[in-house]
């Protein structure tokens, strides 16, 4: 790697790292797993000043319960939210998704904290944390706040934390019984997705109560398909799930690159929450 | 005492003498060089297709911290000549300047303006965006056919023609008029896309110099180092015999380092400049501007057949994107295609012609295949299509149409002759191992209950030519050197061996499969077997690796100064042991007397005597060494039969390779771990071609693949398991009875590939899917398929 030069820091406590934030404004980056950032340094399309490395600060690896809630810290790694216990109980949709992200390298480097701080809509875990309704904990110079996933992410990479905040905690909703399933449509397997669709789906009697579906890279923002959501309410056989699926890509705004025009992504949105809805709901 | 039986080397699949050295990182790669003073070497880019430079200043880089000395072309003119082209294909093809930096003008985005040398690699790839240049843009010249129109915008002003060239070929009867007694004619436009190859090694070159007798040592990431010293004295004025070049470990090539480049020469002039040591190594998003690409053509191919589905005729057009300009065998890539478009197939009339064509784009020349890859794909999709057209099943298609075993030799319509093959045998065996009846019954089950996951089945039946090359061939196509290869053995005192070969592996395992080969002559041990090999101080004589040669040609040279050398040892035995040559058995390394087997001497102590020389024949030389130089008679033609099965998804487009099965004839085998190896990076990189990668360039010219997220190579989690299995028929034409095996699995198997998605699309009207077959493109092609109406109700029998 051959980036441009930078200083470099390595907090031991949360206090001083946002102190660090907080001194060097809109010129330094929060180096976390260093799974996105590293890459950008590389092809010398970030120019910090400043890097602060957080990983040395205790307290912001590991899952706990915190009553109906699943508390995971920002420097868990993929692997461990994969092979944790709890959240394979109670958030199995996010274990499932991130099972694909990338490969076991980036998977035992790369954080939960980092890929929602990042914001990249083609990343696999801002969609899942819209879906799951997730609660994102930053620290500032002002204190904590709580700030609910569907507010967190504002547009291409970009979130609403403040250069001198940083998220400490991802907070899930404990479900149980519920049907979920991650569709992933990526041409290689280490490639991002080209759509993926985070699908839960609560059942009752027969029928789709509730569901709740996150889009991957269908705009500059992870979505979630509301009109689809709506439309699944009540649908009790596959072919009403296919109807409902539809308008999966209804309000996206889908983007054009080399690997797919926007009308086949929108195609693949509909085909993929199709399949989602039906694993989630065990109709398949 | 009886002397045990050893079983011979050759044919043993033996752990690789060289994996130990490189999976411990107990080896120095070009990168890894240090040298004291060394300084590092920084590029600066066009970022622009095309453009007049106005202005380049590189002073303000200098003022940058550790930077020692910045260059651009004007400063370097003096020092530098044009990048060569080794192979004018025609008498009047055009050749342009290629400077090694930029002078007036950049032709494609990547192509060297300035170059800076400081004390670390950062402060030389920070000074670069000191650098100042002005560029007037000029336009882009990018699609083929436009480029040739009469008003298009020219590449190189100065040479009038965006053309580089017209290569004719045509055999047998006339194509027009047996065109006209064909029931069947088909025509097809096949685009082969670029490709950029990803050896896992990035270039890399270091230069240094010995002021005080004017020589240099170029260490470089290359295949070629006994071609690149020749060259690089050619461009740089430095005599041939004070440069010496090394290529040390190099991690795969894949024809990407069978270039002489122009950092390589820069490099060179700049050590000289300084009389400092030097060093450059490229990013990998570097490498994608800047080292070459493969492919790149358009294929207008017509082929005329009886209803009984009988080959009459082949026309095929070829344009080939030469990029924006003519390096070592550039123009040559499309030819050595040329003669393998019939495939192994016999028919009457064959017309072929190649006109090649600047663009500003990086160029291209060879990659794994390089020409035979796309001949291959165009005749193994005619042939499906003409199954198709006549309502045969591919594979009958072919056989009514291949050359039968009893015909060997047999000289094809493009004018080879093919010394062996058994298109039968293994066809018969590929068929066996697939299950292809149960599958083709699956297929039509599926097809009956409308499963929107589509079952397809591809093949590939190929043949093509490798281990380049006769050198009188070479020279009639043109090229400009020979196609031997040299080979020398030394017996040392103790017993030991040292093989020295002019090949130059980077990844193919020569060291293990020399070892093998001069074992069985020689009868040491394998371990006592040293190779030596990509130094032109320790192996002065060489033509290298490119073309699946090394082991047919340099193979095939270790084995005969084996020979020698045993023929050597056998006269000093018949000397000590006072017997006639002729009475001397010689088996597992041991000389004995026919009839008195006690009467014996190793060859280890023959080794020793000769060395000692105390007690040799009058004239023999004191050493028990022997050199071979083999050129040779024909190409070796390896062939087989491969076998896809694909599902396609038809809601998504998404392809999945549900089975894989290769049956591949490549000779007499000396190592199978070896050859399995080869047939699985092959398969995976035709594969490639077929689903994954392409490099893709925007209207203005700039490559928008340009890393490794955007440009997909799969890895072993996207590849199916394959089943692979040989035939064995000796190529009549060396020694060993070796063919090649380094580029058949990439040149079978895209066709196996992308005949078993068309095979799966078939019956929905769909009748190609261009490459790469992305998800998207089947999808779309499906779609067109539906709403033109064209789909059939019924898949042809």
């Amino acid at each position: 790697m051959i980036p441009p030069a930078f200083d470099y820091v390595r907090p031991t406590g949360l206090d001083e790292a946002v102190r660090t934030l907080a001194d060097a404004g809109e010129e330094a980056k929060v180096l976390a797993g260093g799974q996105s950032l590293l890459p950008l340094l590389r092809l010398r399309l970030a120019f910090p000043e400043l890097v602060v490395d957080i990983g040395r600060i205790p307290g912001l690896r590991g899952v706990r319960e915190d009553g109906d809630v699943l508390a995971i810290g920002a420097l868990t790694t993929h692997h461990e939210v994969v092979h944790d216990p709890l959240v394979r109980r109670y958030a199995g949709l996010l274990a499932q998704a991130t099972e694909t992200v990338a490969d076991p390298a980036v998977r035992h480097r790369g954080t939960l904290g980092g890929s929602l701080a990042h914001a990249d809509p083609a990343g696999d875990l801002p969609a899942v944390a819209l879906a799951l309704d997730a609660e994102l904990v930053a620290v500032g110079p002002g204190g904590r706040r709580t700030i609910p996933a569907r507010d967190f992410f504002t547009d291409y990479l970009q979130t609403v934390l403040a250069p001198d905040e940083l998220l400490v905690e991802v907070r899930v909703p404990k479900r149980e019984g519920w049907g979920y399933r991650y569709e992933k449509f990526h041409r290689v397997a280490q490639s991002w997705a080209m759509v993926g669709v985070a699908a839960l789906v609560r059942r009752d009697d027969g029928h789709i109560a509730e569901a709740r579906i996150g889009l991957t890279n269908m705009g500059a923002t992870p979505l979630r398909a509301a009109a689809a959501e709506e439309a699944l309410a009540g649908a009790g056989d596959p072919d009403a799930v296919a109807r409902a699926a539809q308008s999966a890509a209804e309000g996206t705004r889908p983007s054009r690159d080399a690997s797919a025009s926007p009308e086949y992504r929108a195609h693949l949105a509909r085909v993929l929450t199709k399949r989602a809805v039906l694993a989630a709901a065990g109709m398949g | 005492m009886t002397d045990q039986a050893v079983a011979p080397e050759v044919g043993r699949a033996r752990l690789r003498k060289e994996d130990a050295r490189l999976i411990t990182g107990q080896t120095n790669w070009t990168d890894n060089i240090d040298v004291p003073g060394l300084l590092h070497l920084a590029v600066l880019r066009s970022p622009m297709a095309h453009a007049r430079i106005e202005r380049v200043d590189v002073s303000p880089a200098l003022e940058r911290p550790g930077v020692v000395a910045a260059f651009t072309g004007r400063d370097l003119a003096g020092e530098l000549g044009s990048l060569p082209c080794a192979w004018p294909v025609t008498e009047d093809m055009v050749l342009p300047d290629h400077p090694p930096l930029a002078l007036d003008e950049v032709r494609h985005a990547g192509d060297p303006v300035a170059v800076v040398a400081a004390r670390d690699r950062y402060a030389a790839a920070d000074a670069l965006e000191a650098i100042e240049v002005d560029y007037e843009p000029l336009p882009p010249v990018l699609d083929l056919e436009e480029a040739l129109a009469e008003d298009a915008p020219l590449v190189h002003a100065d040479k009038g023609t965006n053309r580089a060239y017209v290569w004719p070929l045509r055999t047998g009867e006339d194509y027009a008029s047996v065109r006209q007694r064909a029931d069947v004619v088909i025509k097809r436009r096949y685009r082969q896309q670029r490709l950029i190859p990803n050896a896992m090694e990035p270039r890399a070159v270091v230069v240094a110099p010995l002021a005080a007798s004017g020589e240099y040592t170029v260490y470089s990431a290359t295949q070629i180092p006994h071609i690149l010293r020749i060259m690089l004295s050619t461009v740089t004025g430095i005599p041939e015999h004070k440069l010496r070049v090394v290529a040390p470990d190099v991690g795969g090539g894949f024809g990407s380092k069978l270039q002489v480049y122009g950092e390589e020469a820069l490099a060179l002039a700049i050590a000289r400049k300084l009389g400092r040591p030097v060093k450059w190594t490229e990013s990998r998003s570097e490498g994608y501007l800047a080292t070459h690409h493969g492919r790149g053509m358009i294929q207008d191919i017509e082929l005329a057949a009886t209803r009984e589905g009988r080959l009459l005729g082949l026309k095929v057009d070829l344009l080939a994107d030469m990029g924006a300009y003519l390096m070592l065998v550039t123009p040559g890539i499309p030819i050595l295609g040329a003669f393998m478009y019939p495939g192994i197939y016999k028919m009457d009339a064959y017309e072929f012609t190649c006109t090649g064509v600047f663009t500003t784009r990086t160029p291209t020349d060879a990659y794994r295949g390089a020409g035979r890859p796309e001949a291959t794909y165009a005749i193994e999709r005619m042939m499906d299509e003409l199954a198709a057209e006549v309502g045969l099943d591919p594979v009958e298609v072919r056989r009514r149409n291949w050359i039968r075993h009893e015909e060997f030799p047999y000289t094809t319509i493009a004018g080879l002759t093919y010394d062996s093959g058994h298109y039968e045998a293994a066809t018969d065996k590929a068929l066996a191992l697939f299950g292809y009846d149960e599958l083709r019954a699956e297929q039509r089950e599926r097809d009956e209950r409308g499963d929107p996951v589509r079952l397809g089945i591809g093949v590939s039946t190929y043949t093509e030519m490798c281990g380049l090359a006769p050198s009188r061939v070479l020279r009639d196509l043109r090229y400009g050197a020979g196609g031997w290869e040299a080979a020398s053995i030394r017996m040392l005192p103790t017993g030991k061996v040292e093989v020295v070969t002019g090949t130059s592996p980077h990844g193919q395992g020569h060291v293990t499969s020399w070892s093998q080969i001069a074992a069985d002559v020689l009868g040491v041990p394998f371990e006592d077997i040293e190779v030596l090999h990509g130094d032109t101080q320790t192996a002065p004589q060489g033509m290298d690796t490119y073309g699946s040669r090394s082991l047919a040609v340099g193979g095939a040279a270790v084995h005969r100064a084996a020979e020698k050398v045993v023929e050597k040892a056998r006269k000093v035995a018949a000397h000590l042991l006072e017997a006639n040559e002729d009475d001397l058995e010689f088996t597992n390394g041991v000389f004995s007397v026919k009839g008195s087997p006690e009467a014996r001497k190793t060859i280890q102590e023959i080794a020793f005597e000769t060395f000692t020389s105390h007690d040799v024949p009058d004239g023999m030389e004191p050493t028990l060494n022997a050199e071979h130089v083999h050129d040779p008679e024909n190409f070796s033609y390896p062939h087989g039969t491969h076998l896809c099965a694909v599902e396609v998804d038809t809601e998504t487009g998404q392809t999945r390779i549900r089975s894989y099965v290769c049956v591949d004839d490549v000779g007499r085998v000396i190592n199978p771990m070896i050859v399995e190896g080869q047939v699985h990076g092959g398969l995976a990189q035709g594969i490639a071609q077929a689903l994954y990668e392409e490099a893709v360039y925007d209207t203005e010219g700039n490559l928008v693949s340009g890393t490794m997220a955007d440009y997909l190579v799969p890895s072993a989690a996207d590849l199916p398991e394959f089943v692979t299995d040989r035939t064995e028929t000796p190529a009549s034409t060396n020694p060993l009875g070796v063919k090649g095996v380094g580029e058949a699995g990439t040149i079978a198997s895209t066709p196996a590939v992308v005949n078993a998605i068309v095979d799966a699309l078939r019956p929905l009207g769909v009748h190609d899917v261009p490459m790469p077959c992305t998800p998207e493109r089947v999808w779309e092609a499906i779609r067109s398929a539906q709403s033109s109406g064209t789909a059939q109700k019924e898949a042809p029998a």
